[in-house]
């Protein structure tokens, strides 16, 4: 028997709103790896130049949308049950945004 | 009169699907489903395409409309205005019209053992659990094999090889259940089976038995991470 297999759709990722911003959550990876060779290289001594400014700010967005984005998501991996009750999902995201900032306020401790 | 814009494609006659129009009558409590039924019964009898129950419990008659997969007898007309698309669930080979290869999902179903695994001789009686024990995987026992979680997945689409949502769902219901003694880990944790997820979400979102196949995927990355690092957790 014949069967009809459609052809992939290159374009699939624009057909839904869904798609398209999961697609650009994906790219936002390249906005965190730029920041952490950024750090790298500054960690160094050297000094970054006023034109790539504009681009870190473009990386800064994109890590900013990329650790919102992955904290939103982190009840859908971590469910909690206590004596039978389940942990509600913006406990969760909060114990996790708690989590983030207590971790920037010991490393802004302990570099600045 | 509603217009019905149907996929067909007849083997042997369509190169690829085409197209066809029919008039259905304006019923307020006809679904997709019945318009479907009427033009087999009453305009074409040719028109090819799966269902069962009616009632939203056999999962056989999930189709595209509109672009959207949906179990075609809880879709109804009367929610749509204009033509109403019916295409076969994307993602998957074409049979016929709006019948869909499913033989491929069938594999991945049983490749999850979807059954509790016991050791040792028959029990003598039944197995009792406490409503926390059955809460623990009750969610994913709800799922009706109704495929639209894969239709919904960009993942399955460009890779058949995905394990899939429901595959995956049913496993963890197995996986979460009090009584079930097995280890589907060798199954779950390979890159077509859950670390193949890039947690779109669209599965969940196009559940029509509020499965949540996003999270029961994500929960057993957590398990796999944790498992692959100490071997000897159950979580």
């Amino acid at each position: 028997m014949t069967y009809y297999t459609p052809p992939v759709d290159r374009l699939w990722w624009t057909r839904r709103r869904s798609y398209f911003v999961f697609v650009l959550r994906e790219f936002t990876s390249v906005g965190v790896a730029w920041s952490a060779l950024l750090l790298v290289y500054a960690a160094k001594g050297n000094e970054i130049p006023v034109w790539l400014v504009p681009i870190n700010l473009i990386a800064l967005a994109a890590c900013v949308f990329h650790a919102i984005t992955f904290l939103s998501l982190a009840p859908k991996a971590t469910v909690v049950r206590l004596d039978g009750w389940r942990v509600p999902d913006y406990m969760i995201v909060g114990g996790n945004y708690g989590l983030w900032l207590f971790a920037s306020l010991v490393l802004a401790w302990v570099v600045l | 009169m509603t217009v019905l814009e149907v996929s067909r494609y007849r083997p042997g006659i369509d190169a690829e699907p085409v197209f066809q129009r029919y008039e259905v009558p304006d019923n307020d409590d006809w679904a997709v489903l019945d318009g479907l039924n009427y033009v087999k019964d009453s305009v074409d009898g040719t028109l090819s395409f799966r269902w069962s129950c009616r009632m939203g419990i056999c999962g056989s008659c999930g189709m595209t409309v509109n672009g959207e997969p949906r179990l075609t007898c809880g879709t109804f007309l009367a929610d749509y205005d204009g033509v109403v698309r019916v295409e076969p669930l994307h993602g998957f080979p074409v049979i016929r019209d709006l019948v869909v290869d499913i033989e491929p999902f069938l594999e991945k179903l049983s490749s999850v053992s979807p059954w509790l695994i016991r050791s040792g001789e028959d029990p003598a009686s039944e197995f009792a659990q406490t409503p926390a024990q059955l809460e623990a995987y009750k969610q994913y026992s709800m799922c009706i094999n109704c495929m639209l979680c894969y239709s919904a997945c960009p993942v399955y689409v460009l890779d058949p090889d995905f394990l899939g949502p429901a595959a995956i769902a049913l496993a963890q219901r197995y996986n979460l259940d009090s009584r079930d003694e097995g280890d589907r880990f060798d199954v779950l944790s390979t890159d077509e089976g859950v670390w193949g997820c890039t947690f779109v979400g669209e599965c969940t979102s196009a559940c029509p038995k509020h499965v949540d196949p996003a999270e029961a995927i994500q929960r057993y990355k957590l398990t796999a991470a944790v498992r692959s690092v100490l071997p000897w957790v159950r979580l």
